[in-house]
């Protein structure tokens, strides 16, 4: 068991000011995940009359990309590869200090403490992350053949799961990894072909839009990157993109 | 949103290519620039020839070279401003605790380097190329081996020639990876964040002009 002090970003709403406050973490078992953690700390908050911390979390194994908090300073917590929600106590020492803070960036504007709004995500999304299929029986298997190399780059892209730790960790907030990774995962299939140039053009400047940064390459972004996606994406949306502008696509 | 050339200039991701070409196009210039200097060690006849080739008979090339530079250092550095506005205004709040992972030095300082390098470009130009503030000597046109061994006889000039050559170093070790990134001119990569490339560029240029300074406050210039 071990005792540890909390600095937490509390903010009750978006139009507050918040602030760091500190609390105790006492008894936390080394095998507990960190919203467990903070679980049981929200549960001594509520028996002391006080408001508990506000986190994002859902599925909890890893791949829904709800939870995602800055920890000590970076993205996820210390651990690579890792959500938030997979980070164990064991990461950490007794005694340690934990500073939690929310994402911070323009575009993700602050619900409530740990709690950012992300759905300019989804309307990067919106302008051309899917592909438009007539509906009807399935499709025979292998009527579309698809080389190992491309599905395996498509299925790595595709590992996004579009938690925003790409932006957190970018000293940009640049949302250049979760939009290349979507244009790369449909950009290397067969059916994404169609619509390749127009999507690109269309998620790159809602992107733009939604006020981002620009990506300098820095890196960190596949360092906080929760399920390892290379940078190589963004070099993907960057030659798509100038491409398509080449070919004069709407 | 009808002029495609405005519509690219405005995404980030153009203004990025444009800053990615036009460094290139300076990393060129800069080799060029490197080969031209060590003829000082060559003695003054053959780096006053060369001058004197590049004001004679290659002086069209010349008039080229250099309407072809500033245009591209305004463009580099127009981009690079309105880039970095908006990177600003993209993490309005920042963290009151972030730590790095895997940026580099060099990275992180490419905005205050570059700025450096600005400063410089434009000292240079009126130090060895108009001769309007020459300290150490008096300007003589077209006697570049005079010139130069004057000028780092100066300490305070060798000193700040060689600071911003590895700023420049250091500008280039990430500028010249970065560009070849986002121009998507290299295949990917297991891993992405090594660069070989970009450092022999770094230390060839760091090294090709910090020679010439560092020759003449030796003694093995002049």
């Amino acid at each position: 068991m071990m005792n540890l002090k909390l600095h937490v970003w509390r903010q009750p709403s978006a139009k507050d000011t918040g602030r760091l406050e500190t609390y105790e973490a006492r008894d936390v078992s080394p095998d507990m995940s960190f919203l467990e953690m903070l679980d049981v700390v929200n549960e001594d908050l509520i028996v002391t009359g006080k408001r508990p911390i506000a986190f994002d979390h859902d599925c909890r194994e890893g791949i829904c990309g709800s939870c995602g908090m800055m920890i000590n300073g970076v993205a996820h917590g210390p651990q690579r590869g890792t959500a938030t929600c997979q980070l164990h106590m064991r990461t950490f020492k007794d005694g340690d200090e934990i500073v939690i803070e929310p994402w911070r960036a323009q575009a993700f504007p602050i619900i409530k403490d740990l709690v950012v709004d992300r759905s300019a995500f989804d309307r990067i999304i919106q302008r051309g992350g899917y592909i438009s299929v007539n509906t009807g029986g399935a499709p025979d298997g292998n009527d579309i053949l698809v080389g190992k190399d491309r599905a395996d780059h498509a299925m790595d892209a595709a590992a996004c799961i579009g938690c925003g730790a790409c932006v957190a960790a970018c000293p940009n907030a640049s949302s250049s990894l979760f939009t290349g990774a979507k244009i790369t995962h449909l950009g290397k299939l067969p059916q994404g072909q169609p619509e390749r140039d127009r999507r690109v053009v269309a998620m790159v400047e809602q992107m733009d839009e939604e006020g981002f940064g620009n990506c300098s390459w820095f890196g960190e972004c596949q360092e906080a990157c929760p399920k390892e996606i290379s940078i190589d994406v963004i070099k993907q949306m960057n030659h798509d993109y100038v491409a398509a502008a080449a070919r004069g696509s709407d | 949103m009808t002029n495609p050339v405005m519509r690219f200039w405005r995404s980030t991701i153009g203004r990025k290519a444009v800053m990615a070409v036009t460094g290139i196009i300076g990393i060129g210039f800069l080799l060029a620039h490197i080969t031209g200097n060590l003829l000082v060690f060559k003695g003054p006849d053959a780096i006053n020839s060369y001058s004197h080739f590049l004001h004679g008979p290659g002086a069209e090339l010349l008039w080229i070279a250099r309407v072809v530079l500033i245009l591209a250092v305004i463009l580099h550095v127009a981009a690079a401003y309105s880039l970095t506005q908006q990177s600003h205004a993209a993490r309005p709040v920042g963290y009151s605790m972030r730590k790095p992972q895997v940026s580099t030095f060099a990275s992180r300082t490419m905005r205050w380097g570059g700025l450096l390098i600005l400063i410089f470009i434009i000292f240079h130009i009126l130090h060895f190329t108009t001769g309007t503030f020459h300290p150490g000597g008096d300007y003589v046109e077209g006697d570049v081996y005079i010139n130069v061994v004057h000028a780092f006889h100066v300490w305070w000039v060798a000193a700040f020639y060689m600071f911003t050559m590895i700023v420049l170093g250091f500008h280039l070790y990430h500028g010249a990876w970065s560009s070849a990134r986002t121009l998507s001119i290299i295949g990917d990569s297991p891993q992405p964040l090594h660069r070989r490339l970009a450092m022999i560029i770094a230390v060839v240029v760091w090294l090709g002009f910090t020679l010439v300074p560092l020759g003449v406050l030796l003694g093995w210039v002049g």
